[in-house]
């Protein structure tokens, strides 16, 4: 092979890793068939100041992504993973709007009171409900101070293959794992048209994240509760 | 005339049987609704995970506690008034433990993977300690009746019935930190809730005693000694009395935390049907009345007075438990303090919960379960309390 041949070969490779979703860059897929390593802890920085009132391209985003597409006719029985949440200070009257979903906190409550251990929380972070063993007992959404678990109340028929999902389980925001094992960031953080949504390895200081963790003030929502939430907010 | 009196009762009792076999039955049928259709068909959701079945599952796994503290006093405390009365007591403990389990996992959105539950233990959930603790609760009251039914046992009685009598503390213990260790919400987080659960049960099981007792005596021509009653009644008022007392301190320390005045103004004042269930059902009928049938002389002489006053607390009991599991998840989560919220998913948003019949009819179901085994448990053994009144007379166990 030849020299300028090389210098081609590395340019397209720069240029390509330049032109396709950000998140893919950020972040290391997994090894096909090896466990989720202890030294990573996956996070995610919301900018509020950047999110619109009106946009809801995450909550989309995730639906498409997750299959929550069955219409029902309660929607306070619907499954909702990511939702938006408009906020004023009743004090100034400041507005704000972020998407809020499973925190994927450090000491997460669901896990703790799951009586069966279907609530679990991954080694690189991510709080997950196994599906064979979850019997629906609903505790974890008692203990949830986020408000982020939503239970199967009716038949499913539109599942996403790779996502599980069935009647009389509890489900929440997976940060897309199956996206993330694959190296890519959740489906909402790459559907934001403005670029709110920060994926990556918390643990990597060389990671955006990290790097944007240090230099701008962030918050933990019910920081009070020290659960170690791996979602933080700036601008709140 | 006793023949006759045996052809009555034998026609009663499968009266009973059958009633108890449907109620039962329907609260099966209910059950299997909902698990085909989903929670969809019930007035549960994603903000009121817990409606109506756990109300109902609830009050019987507590009162099956509290029904047990007769026997207790009997063999741990020594009491002799209440000594014949442990093996209905331990009979009622069973009876609504298996009622209200039922009800709990028959509610379970996978009620087909009880197997998994048993099988797979998470040792820092309340629940996952409650999967040992209610099943050991069968297996010592089982022993306990065993002690107190044949006369080979008896000398085990009293080192079994101290057993019983710590594993319940610890049963109800466990059922009051179902919500004591949650700290999501505002109605629970409280350390306050086991022993008020403890209290609760003593209350509330006392109560079904002493309306199933009258019922038996009544079917068996029979009537309660009156000091013996009076013994009871009393302490019936001591244990709504304290019940009032934790309601009270529980109320009053979340008055004192201004986080919290939001969540006890809308219990207490402006929550609509809560409001109403507190002052209304829990403290004027299932607490005030009570203590006047049992306390106020003319009221008190009153035929059936003492019953009556059972019966309130169990109505008290019900309306309390819809106000502390109800009211506390239709209140919303605080996630912004200081902040007013909206969004897609109801956040800031009191919930208006409406119960579905099935899930009325599971509630239902779980007292019908109780009342068969009790019916049937009644009949095919000797579970009616008889009192040896010349030898309670006697050891001057009669008065105070």
């Amino acid at each position: 092979m030849s020299a300028p041949e090389n210098k081609r070969r590395a340019f397209l490779a720069a240029v390509g890793a330049v032109a396709v979703a950000p998140g893919i860059s950020l972040i290391a897929p997994s090894q096909a068939g090896t466990a989720a390593s202890s030294a990573v802890r996956f996070g995610m920085l919301v900018d509020t100041t950047k999110c619109s009132p009106g946009c809801d391209a995450c909550v989309k985003a995730c639906a498409a992504e997750n299959g929550l597409v069955e219409p029902i006719a309660d929607l306070r029985q619907g499954s909702q993973w990511i939702r938006k949440i408009d906020l004023v200070d009743t004090a100034t009257g400041r507005q704000h709007s972020l998407p809020m979903m499973c925190q994927h906190c450090a000491k997460p409550p669901c896990v703790d009171v799951c009586p069966t251990g279907a609530s679990f929380k991954r080694a690189d972070g991510i709080v997950l409900v196994d599906r064979h063993i979850c019997i629906g007992c609903r505790y974890c959404m008692m203990a949830c101070p986020y408000k982020a678990r939503s239970f199967v109340h009716q038949p499913l028929t539109t599942q996403n293959p790779e996502v599980p999902r069935g009647l009389g389980c509890v489900e929440a925001c997976t940060f897309c794992v199956q996206r993330t094992d694959r190296g890519l960031a959740p489906a909402c953080a790459d559907a934001c048209p403005q670029g709110a949504m920060l994926f990556g390895d918390l643990n990597d200081p060389q990671s955006a994240i990290a790097k944007r963790l240090k230099e701008v003030a962030t918050t933990q929502v019910r920081a009070d509760l020290k659960l170690g939430t791996g979602v933080r907010y700036q601008g709140i | 005339m006793k023949n006759e009196f045996s052809r009555v009762e034998e026609k009663l009792f499968y009266g009973l049987a059958a009633l108890g076999a449907l109620v039962t039955a329907v609260g099966l049928g209910a059950a299997l609704y909902m698990e085909h259709h989903g929670h969809v068909v019930t007035g549960m959701n994603n903000q009121i995970v817990w409606g109506l079945p756990h109300v109902f599952a609830i009050f019987l796994i507590v009162a099956a506690s509290g029904v047990l503290n007769v026997a207790s006093i009997g063999s741990v405390f020594g009491k002799a008034v209440y000594k014949p009365r442990a093996p209905l007591s331990g009979l009622l403990c069973i009876a609504m433990l298996a009622g209200g389990l039922a009800v709990i996992m028959l509610d379970l959105g996978r009620a087909d993977r009880l197997v998994v539950a048993m099988t797979h233990f998470n040792p820092t959930s309340v629940f996952g300690w409650n999967v040992i603790l209610y099943p050991g609760m069968f297996g010592i009251v089982a022993v306990y009746m065993w002690t107190l039914m044949e006369r080979r046992m008896y000398p085990w009685s009293k080192p079994v019935s101290v057993a019983a009598f710590i594993w319940r503390l610890l049963l109800t213990t466990g059922t009051g930190s179902i919500f004591g260790f949650l700290v999501a919400r505002q109605a629970y987080q409280s350390a306050v809730l086991a022993p008020m659960f403890i209290i609760m049960s003593f209350a509330w099981g006392l109560a079904v005693f002493m309306v199933v007792q009258k019922v038996m005596y009544g079917w068996n021509d029979l009537a309660l000694h009156p000091d013996i009653r009076k013994r009871m009644k009393n302490l019936l008022a001591i244990f709504v009395a304290a019940v009032f007392y934790f309601v009270a301190v529980y109320h009053l320390t979340n008055f004192y935390f201004a986080k919290q005045v939001a969540f006890e103004r809308f219990i207490l004042v402006d929550g609509g049907i809560f409001p109403l269930l507190f002052w209304g059902g829990w403290l004027l009928a299932g607490t005030v009345l009570p203590l006047l049938l049992i306390f106020v002389p003319g009221l008190a002489a009153m035929r059936g007075s003492v019953t009556a006053a059972s019966l309130l607390v169990i109505v008290g009991a019900f309306c309390q438990l819809y106000v502390f599991i109800i009211g506390g998840e239709a209140f919303p989560l605080e996630i912004f303090p200081g902040m007013t919220v909206s969004s897609s998913f109801f956040d800031g948003r009191i919930d208006h919960y409406a119960p579905s019949l099935p899930e009325f009819l599971l509630g239902l179901g779980g007292i019908g379960i109780a009342f068969t085994m009790t019916v049937v448990g009644v009949r095919v053994l000797r579970f009616l309390p008889k009192d040896d009144l010349a030898k309670l007379g006697a050891a001057g166990s009669l008065s105070d």
